[in-house]
């Protein structure tokens, strides 16, 4: 008997479809490991000392090479002379480091005196050297006994100054930074988002709508730039006009600019959610002699909450992962203070305007893809204490059990 | 049609447009109170646009109009002092499909009180009792009041949709195809809910089943093509009617 079942039609193209999208949709994802694996083999130097030791000797003079006059002339000779007292403790003190001017200044006396070349090396303004590096890395052998002991101290220290004589990598001040920009923006945004998405999906005409929804949609895709200098320019003025800041660039006025990207995303995913109520729903509200307000706040907000919980999500990882908005905007200050009138400086805004100018291997260059590990565990610890545990809640809450 | 009874609902010449599409045309009728009206009619003849009018929900849809006159307890409800809100609370409405609220059964109940009003827990609860009790649905529910409306069955689904409506305590209670999705066993239940029911509300019904518009019902309209052919008696409509369109209707010979 012959099989009556047997394909009868061959459909390569179908096969060939089918496979490359397989292809795709995997290569897609090896893709993001292959990114964190990355950037954590770059944070791994921080805390594997040999490692970082010899590609900090070895990299920067490669790279550091290209184009050493362009920021002292004066500095090789004066480094070469002050080497052995770059690691001195008293440099430790934060006044010492920040002071600026000339040598045998009064502010500068107890460093001065010691170390009476120290001052002209240290430039507060273009930071470390690369030749300073090359020289601190040579005499790294000395210090890193010191080092491997005080990577995970440094890291929780309370000032971030990557290139000072003695750097400092504490991290405590950009994660407050963060806190307060992502705080800032999400208390702004996510209201406004999700306000406006009530409006458009039930409030209002649908010619209202054909205008409004695309218009704030087009917002999503404003260049983040154009939105950070025009905080730069107009809200800072704005907001210190009113509240009176010492500072033009603060957390409030970055927190602005991130509720401004954040508030397109909220918008569009609440939107979505809203809409994909069913219409019925409003109808039996409406029927029972609901307002329109009780009907979208009491009815259809808890049916489409886990929709927009989710648009609040994205919101917040859009607010915490934005670098242009923050470096432009948030005056960029790493302060431990929480006040939101004062500037504050982004884990994101950080990586963004330091990484260019890092030394290749150095221990700077470690710290930030360190802080780029934690940008994404956050994220990720956010998206998946969300599905697995506040998404079934906040279900339970609004829709019974 | 018996002449002692007062009217509940009236129209006069009441025209519905969708746009430029007519589609109701000229109806008058005058609806008894504490009876059962059924309409019957083919698909698209406009019954259902008429139920619906009666509590204003065709004003959801863009680009509607009316024409005539609506008037329920003596007032033209599409007339500038009505207050479509406050008209919706004396006039309760069933849907074809069973629409549960994503809450819990005992907030199902409680939606449409708790909207305007403080009741107390305990009045609360003495009402859900109620009303679950009047739509057939308290000793299957009462154990799980807490538990999601969504859970329920698609029978129960439209008797707890009916409780739902009677706990505002309205007049009027329009009831839009409420069968039309259930099984037998479940239609027969709503069908002694309406007969039950009556007795405090009046009641329009809109369906498709002939045999349920002569089992429950008082009065029958039926509608073809947007005008209301015929209403009169149940018994008479189904038995003698005055008009042919209504005989070949009722007779099966179209629609």
């Amino acid at each position: 008997m012959s099989n009556p079942f047997k394909q009868t039609r061959k459909r390569p193209g179908e096969w060939i479809m089918e496979w490359s999208i397989r292809l795709v949709a995997s290569a897609s994802i090896v893709m993001i490991f292959l990114i964190l694996l990355f950037v954590m083999r770059e944070a791994a130097t921080l805390f594997v000392s040999a490692e970082a030791t010899t590609e900090a000797t070895s990299t920067p003079s490669a790279g550091s090479n290209m184009e050493p006059e362009s920021y002292n002339p004066d500095a090789p000779a004066e480094a070469a002379a002050s080497e052995p007292d770059v690691y001195n403790p008293e440099a430790e003190d934060p006044t010492t480091t920040q002071q600026q001017g000339e040598p045998g200044a009064p502010g500068q006396f107890i460093y001065a005196s010691k170390n009476p070349k120290y001052p002209e090396i240290y430039n507060p303004d273009t930071g470390l050297l690369p030749e300073d590096i090359d020289v601190v890395a040579e005499d790294q052998a000395e210090v890193d006994t010191t080092r491997k002991t005080s990577v995970l101290s440094k890291l929780t220290g309370d000032q971030w100054q990557p290139v000072g004589d003695v750097p400092k990598f504490g991290v405590k001040p950009l994660l407050i930074g963060t806190l307060k920009t992502t705080t800032i923006a999400i208390l702004i945004g996510a209201p406004l988002g999700i306000l406006a998405a009530l409006y458009v999906a039930f409030f209002a005409k649908r010619r209202v709508r054909e205008v409004v929804k695309p218009a704030i949609e087009l917002l999503a895709g404003f260049p983040s730039v154009v939105i950070g200098f025009f905080c730069l320019v107009t809200v800072a003025s704005f907001i210190q006009d009113i509240t009176g800041a010492p500072y033009r660039l603060n957390a409030v006025v970055g927190g602005i600019g991130l509720a401004l990207a954040v508030i397109p995303i909220v918008f569009s995913i609440a939107e979505d959610a809203l809409s994909a109520v069913p219409k019925t729903l409003r109808e039996a509200s409406l029927a029972l002699g609901s307002t329109e307000w009780q009907t979208a706040y009491r009815v259809m907000l808890p049916a489409a909450a886990p929709g927009v919980f989710a648009a609040v999500l994205l919101g917040i990882g859009r607010a915490f992962g934005e670098t242009m908005i923050a470096i432009m905007a948030t005056g960029n200050a790493p302060l431990s203070s929480f006040s939101p009138l004062e500037p504050a400086r982004t884990v994101a805004a950080t990586i963004g305007s330091e990484m260019g100018e890092v030394v290749w291997g150095s221990e700077h260059y470690g710290v930030l893809f360190f802080m780029g590990v934690l940008l994404f565990v956050f994220s990720f610890g956010l998206n998946a204490v969300t599905e697995l545990y506040v998404k079934k809640r906040l279900i339970k809450k609004f829709q019974g059990q | 049609m018996a002449k002692d009874i007062p009217l509940k609902i009236e129209t006069h010449d009441f025209s519905f447009y969708y746009g430029a599409k007519q589609a109701l045309h000229n109806i008058t009728i005058g609806i008894p109170e504490r009876r059962v009206t059924a309409f019957i009619g083919p698909s698209g003849c406009g019954k259902s646009t008429f139920l619906r009018s009666i509590n204003r929900m065709n004003d959801l849809i863009d680009g509607t109009r009316t024409d005539g006159h609506m008037v329920v307890d003596g007032i033209d409800v599409y007339s500038k002092e009505v207050d479509v809100v406050t008209l919706r609370r004396r006039i309760g409405m069933v849907f074809q499909k069973s629409i549960p609220f994503p809450k819990s059964i005992y907030e199902n109940i409680t939606y449409g009180l708790t909207l305007n009003d403080s009741v107390s827990k305990s009045d609360l609860d003495s009402i859900v009792e109620s009303c679950l009790r009047k739509a057939a649905l308290w000793d299957e529910v009462k154990d799980r009041l807490n538990n999601s409306a969504l859970g329920l069955s698609g029978g129960q689904q439209q008797r707890l949709c009916i409780a739902r409506a009677v706990a505002i305590n309205p007049d009027i209670l329009l009831m839009d195809e409420p069968c039309s999705a259930l099984d037998p066993i479940s239609t027969g239940k709503v069908e002694e809910l309406i007969t039950e029911l009556k007795d405090t509300y009046t009641i329009v019904l809109v369906t498709h089943n002939m045999q349920q518009a002569a089992r429950v019902s008082d009065n029958t309209g039926f509608f073809l093509m947007g005008s209301l052919i015929e209403f009169d008696r149940t018994r008479t409509i189904f038995t003698s009617p005055s008009k042919k369109e209504t005989e070949d209707y009722i007779t099966g010979r179209f629609g």
